[in-house]
């Protein structure tokens, strides 16, 4: 009994906390120009009683995440995996799994309409440009909040192409992905001293140098208003637009899939173990025989490759760029859609791409309120699961056992 | 010769509030390694606050406009301190064991919600800030070098770091915090409750911010919900620059980013302001990869 009158009494006065600390701002609308004065007096009681019931909740949360985290360790690594990943790891699932994803992704076109067609596109795109960072976070373990810089590089290398020379989407994919590269790389080098935090806001500094410029040399990039019309690919003969759409659908689809076997590939290379070392402890991996130079540029290359052609499918699908589209809050985004899913997890940042783009899409009726929600989902999240939805599985290797 | 003195105090002024607003980045980074990435909006909700208290004494009272700004100075510095400090509750303290990454994306998790929540509660217009601050006499407009709100922004800063120096340097909780800064498992060993240091150290680095976002929005005369974004990033920027965890560095930081945005936008391109900032630190973290006044700390594997 006592202690529910505690926990009363703790709620209680964090509503009173919060009451007092909202008050300005919920309750006083002021109208300086006709000198009135508005007061909502409504809405300290929402913020009350909603403080008083979540203060409850949270702390019985924090308090099991505490006390829980002891039973949770009794769980084999396998039954707290995401259920589709888990039966692809099974071998007598994972063909029927997979034609059965396969089948579902191409008859999708058919099933629903282009407006939604349209929305997996851009979820794609953004899977992409996760699965990319990836590449820098995940297995690099370096910060970068300027990716979008290297995707603005990949939509602005097709759109000025095909500006000045017409030049065509499947040549422009190839190219975007050369000039990310080549814009990782020229990133890279003044980046190779500096670590951590140092290199988490040069980054950012690169990108937002990046979109300045692309603003500001009009006669070149069009500036602010961008290129528009840019073409979207054809097939043979130039598509509908409905045929364009579902056409382009199936491009991402398959630059997805290369994608993933490209990550699968690297995960298991020379480069991504050495990457890997990197991230674990630099100077050790350094004394191990890892050249860092190298491995870091390889990093910020590799990374940037995918941004590129992900820019160049953005330009194709939009037909239209400006700079707008790559601020430092796209970069941001990117980042949330990785560390949401989980970090080095290549499922993981599939699935956090998906919900990063598709959420916002599709609450639209509570636009007001998606971006507020979608903060507060950050925090939960990233206080009650940190490793992501799906965390990663690292390779380990049991000495002395049978690993059959 | 106008025209460059002109430019310094431009930039003197810009340093400065940069400065009040490093501040705080450097001291939480300082003490927890955390990129307080919703620090800029701290500043943002100070300005707010400022501008919706002295609105309600300006229509519903006749106090003289001194007044006024000081009681909306002190609303502005305590509800922001209680955002900071509410904000530290919530969103990192949980985190203090976790991985940096993780408090990172909390951090930003928090600035979304706190740019949404005023964005919702308020307005997504850009609000007429009424300058509070009174002319000085002594100053003819127009024909003085300086503004009355230029020299407000300076002083007040001056004093504020006069302030902060004689609480860091001096008092009990000064001396807990450069522990807790340095180690904080010792600093417990010694008997600091580290967790009231951290709780200070968010409440004065977001009542620094506060005056910061007061002083700004006089000068400028208009606010929205999204002023702390860039902001924030920019003193981030500052604080870096500078050495990020020195006091000093923030503010030696601020004013170099100040100056070389004043200048740059003056003699080179407006159109690239934001830009200057940005090639200043590449160029200096190049050269001096921790810092200008950032200490060259030995990794031991």
């Amino acid at each position: 009994m006592n202690k529910v009158l505690k926990e009363i009494r703790t709620s209680a006065l964090s509503a009173l906390w919060m009451m007092i600390l909202t008050f300005p701002i919920i309750v006083i609308k002021v109208n300086t120009i006709n000198m009135t004065v508005n007061w909502r007096w409504i809405n300290l009681m929402w913020v009350g009683t909603g403080t008083f019931i979540l203060s409850w909740l949270w702390r019985y949360l924090l308090d099991r995440k505490e006390n829980g985290s002891g039973l949770k360790k009794t769980d084999t690594k396998e039954s707290r995996r995401f259920s589709l990943h888990k039966s692809l790891n099974d071998k007598k699932m994972r063909i029927p799994v997979l034609s059965t994803l396969a089948v579902l992704v191409l008859v999708l076109p058919l099933l629903v309409n282009f407006y939604q067609v349209s929305i997996m596109t851009s979820a794609l795109i953004f899977v992409i440009l996760g699965l990319g960072l990836n590449i820098v976070i995940g297995y690099g373990g370096l910060l970068h909040l300027g990716y979008a810089a290297f995707y603005a590089m990949g939509a602005y290398s097709y759109g000025l192409m095909y500006l000045y020379w017409g030049i065509p989407f499947w040549v422009a994919l190839p190219l975007g992905a050369v000039s990310g590269a080549v814009f990782g790389l020229l990133i890279g080098f003044p980046v190779l001293r500096l670590r951590g935090d140092y290199l988490a806001i040069v980054t950012l500094a690169f990108g937002e140098i990046a979109r300045l410029v692309l603003e500001n040399l009009s006669g070149f990039t069009k500036g602010p208003e961008g290129i528009a019309q840019i073409p979207r690919p054809g097939f043979i003969t130039k598509l509908s637009l409905q045929g364009a759409t579902i056409y382009l659908f199936y491009i991402c689809i398959a630059l997805v899939l290369f994608t993933i076997f490209v990550m699968r590939r690297i995960e298991d290379s020379r480069i991504g173990r050495a990457l890997e070392a990197m991230s674990e402890d630099d100077i050790a991996a350094q004394s191990m025989g890892i050249d860092l130079t190298k491995a870091k540029l390889t990093t910020f290359a590799l990374g940037a490759i995918w941004a590129g052609m992900a820019g160049v499918l953005l330009a194709a699908k939009t037909t239209y760029i400006n700079p707008g589209s790559f601020t430092l809050m796209e970069s941001v985004m990117i980042l949330v859609a990785v560390v949401l899913g989980g970090t080095g997890s290549i499922p993981g940042v599939i699935l956090g791409a998906f919900l990063v783009t598709l959420i916002p899409e599709y609450f639209r009726a509570l636009s007001d309120y998606r971006m507020l929600m979608f903060g507060v989902a950050l925090v939960v999240m990233s206080i009650f699961r940190p490793q992501g939805i799906i965390p990663r599985v690292r390779k380990h290797y049991i000495v002395g056992e049978d690993q059959s | 010769m106008k025209y460059f003195l002109q430019l310094v105090l431009a930039g003197l002024t810009k340093g400065s509030i940069y400065a009040l607003i490093a501040l705080g980045y450097t001291m939480v980074y300082g003490i927890i390694k955390l990129i307080n990435f919703a620090h800029g909006e701290i500043y943002m909700i100070g300005a707010f606050t400022a501008l919706i208290i002295g609105g309600v004494l300006q229509i519903t009272t006749g106090l003289p406009p001194v007044t006024i700004l000081f009681i909306s100075l002190a609303a502005a510095i305590f509800f922001s301190a209680g955002y900071g400090v509410t904000m530290e509750n919530i969103a990192y303290k949980p985190l203090r064991k976790a991985p940096r990454l993780t408090a990172l994306i909390s951090a930003i998790g928090m600035s979304l919600v706190l740019q949404n929540y005023v964005l919702l509660a308020q307005t997504s217009d850009f609000l007429p800030f009424r300058s509070m601050i009174p002319n000085f006499s002594f100053l003819i407009p127009g024909k003085s070098l300086v503004t009355t709100t230029q020299l407000v922004i300076m002083i007040t800063t001056v004093v504020v770091m006069i302030f902060l120096t004689i609480l860091i340097k001096f008092t009990r909780m000064g001396k807990a915090m450069r522990a807790t800064s340095q180690d904080k498992v010792m600093a417990q060993l010694v008997g600091i409750d580290i967790n009231k240091v951290i709780t200070f150290t968010f409440a004065i680095g977001s009542a620094t911010a506060a005056i910061g976002g007061v002083l700004i929005a006089n000068h400028m005369g208009q606010i929205n919900f999204y002023i702390g974004f860039l902001a924030g990033i920019k003193a981030f920027v500052a604080a870096v620059l500078g050495g990020i965890g020195s006091i000093p560095g923030a503010v030696l930081g601020s004013f170099v980013l100040g100056m070389a945005e004043s200048f740059g936008a003056g003699y080179i391109s407006s159109a690239y302001e934001d830009a200057f900032a940005f090639v200043i630190l590449i160029i200096i973290l190049i050269i001096k990869p921790s810092g200008l006044m950032g200490r060259n700390e030995i990794e031991k594997v």
